[in-house]
């Protein structure tokens, strides 16, 4: 279980301070997809990157399984780190490494005996349907591979929570099912406690049980996803939802908003193997399934 | 031509091997003590791994006065230094300790640029798995940056290349040495364009090696 109790953070700038977080509490059951949900600038990553401490509370307590963790240091700080992994944006995967040193970079930390490190990359690239592409380097990858890769690096340490920080925003909205199907497996199957900053209600309600709206550094609004969307207290919750009231419709102007982004963007994420739909596959998809150079996916 | 190489081959050949032992020597050696000043120029910057302002101001400070004083400045004012460290002023042992002091600060300026060249998201990706400031100095900052680095090193060894000749002047050998004494005191001219030609293989050949090895160790856009 994770307890955010009193939790602030203020950065302290040359000309002024600015509170990112303000009094936040929060609890966090183990076994929770649970979503932070807030649009940009709300506080939702400087809120998730104090779990792992690679930001410090400016006060408060966070407490994991009853431990205080703003306590720790040095080799309990690493330690603690190694026992939640964290996937990003834009991936964050060493580009100088293959797929497979990747995933076992956070056993070579530890100095794991390199077979056995190898063995569990492998064992993780298969549950993450890559096991094909091993040698293979990230820049040989579409986003949503190179988003599987970066969730079985977070793997590697067998943590017990995941913290993923828009893990789905720089994908389209094929890739981005893809993947959230495959971190709700992971929950499930592996138990991981996973907790998910999105500015997207839609991926929300695919994914979370349980979400907390953030908007200004203070917690708005938060309960079972179910709750929350039938029922929306919040103005901002309401905002996010879209028009009020329309949300039957708001998976479908998702889907259009994601259309649009792709066209407007030279994002080239398309080639994504393993949601390849009948009617929806494309010549690149074919490659990337084939484990083949895929022009331009690597951005 | 037969006679000119008959006559001269042999000083010549003496000349290169003795330049490219200079630049590599001293190559060698102004990494030795480049990186860590790089390394520890980018970790204790503001936004570093381990930021530290009056390091990082003193450091600067170092990098900057080594590089601006003109080498051949640089080689005779040290003379006495030179000395006292291998003993002579004199031959390539004497011109490894100015050459390695003008090229140190410069090394160290080239190895802080890759390294910044560095992705901050997988510092901060290493950082959330829990490694720490060492293992993200050797496995991401100095790995990631493998080929900007061995650019860097062409990029060096060019310049002492072109130090190693001034050095030459102060009796170090080596072509710069053969250039003065028979092109420019002797006015033959036939060796003087020797020494061009040898030196402009020289910096192709250095620059296409780093060019060939840093491609074939990136991985990116592949
Ligand atoms: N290192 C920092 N220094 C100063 N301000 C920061 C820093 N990190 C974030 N902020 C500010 O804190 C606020 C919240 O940022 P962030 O948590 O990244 O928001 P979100 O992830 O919801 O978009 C923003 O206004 C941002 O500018
Ligand atoms: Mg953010």
């Amino acid at each position: 279980m994770i307890q955010l109790d009193h939790v602030s953070k203020i950065f302290i700038g040359s000309e002024r301070e600015h509170t990112a977080l303000a009094d936040i509490n929060l609890t966090i059951e183990d076994g929770d997809i649970f979503g932070i949900i807030g649009e940009s600038g709300a506080g939702k990553s400087t809120l998730v990157r104090c779990i792992n401490l690679l930001e410090r509370p400016s006060s408060g307590r966070i407490l994991i399984d009853g431990n205080d963790i703003t306590k720790l240091s040095g080799k309990g700080l690493l330690a603690l780190r190694r026992d939640i992994g964290m996937i990003f944006q834009n991936f964050s995967l060493f580009q100088q490494r293959t797929v497979l040193q990747n995933v076992t970079f956070p056993l070579e930390l530890t100095r794991t005996p390199k077979a056995q490190a190898e063995e569990r990359a492998r064992e993780l690239l298969k549950l993450v349907g890559l096991a094909n592409l091993a040698e293979s380097y990230p820049s040989q990858l579409s986003g949503g591979q190179q988003q599987r890769v970066a969730i079985a690096r977070a793997l590697a340490n067998s943590p017990k929570v995941m913290l993923c920080d828009e893990a789905t925003s720089a994908l389209d909205t094929m890739t981005t099912h893809a993947i959230l199907n495959l971190l709700r497996d992971i929950n499930r199957e592996l138990g991981v406690t996973i907790i998910l900053i999105t500015h997207s209600m839609n991926v929300a309600e695919a994914v979370c049980n349980r979400i907390a709206v953030i908007d200004g550094g203070t917690i708005v609004e938060q309960g079972e996803t179910k709750a929350v969307f039938a029922n929306p207290q919040a103005p901002i919750t309401r905002a996010l939802l879209g028009v009020e009231g329309s949300m039957a419709s708001g998976i479908a102007a998702e889907a259009a908003a994601f259309v649009a982004q792709e066209s407007a963007s030279a994002e080239s994420s398309l080639a994504e193997s393993s949601i390849a739909e009948p009617g929806k596959s494309t010549a690149t998809e074919a490659d990337a399934a084939a484990g083949s150079h895929t022009e331009g996916a690597g951005e | 031509m037969g006679d000119f190489f008959a006559q001269y081959g042999g000083l010549l050949a003496q000349g290169t091997w003795d330049s490219v032992l200079m630049t590599l020597g001293a190559t060698l050696f102004a990494y030795i003590l480049g990186i860590p000043i790089g390394v520890a120029v980018v970790v204790t910057d503001k936004d570093g791994l381990h930021p530290n302002p009056a390091v990082n101001m003193v450091l600067g400070w170092v990098v900057n006065i080594g590089r601006s004083i003109p080498f051949i400045i640089l080689l005779v004012a040290i003379i006495p230094f030179t000395r006292l460290i291998v003993g002579t002023s004199l031959g390539i042992k004497g011109a490894l300790v100015p050459l390695v002091i003008a090229s140190a600060p410069f090394v160290g300026r080239m190895v802080e640029q890759s390294l910044k060249e560095v992705d901050p998201g997988l510092v901060e990706a290493a950082q959330s798995f829990g490694a720490s400031n060492w293992q993200i100095i050797y496995k991401v900052l100095l790995k990631e940056s493998l080929p900007s680095l061995i650019r860097g090193v062409a990029i060096t060894c060019i310049a002492v290349f072109g130090y190693t000749a001034m050095a030459g002047t102060v009796g170090a050998g080596g072509l710069g040495d053969i250039a003065i004494r028979y092109g420019y005191q002797r006015y033959q001219t036939d060796i003087m364009i020797a020494t061009i030609i040898i030196s402009i293989v020289l910096v192709q050949l250095i620059q296409s090696t780093g060019d060939f090895a840093a491609r074939k160790l990136d991985k990116r856009n592949r």
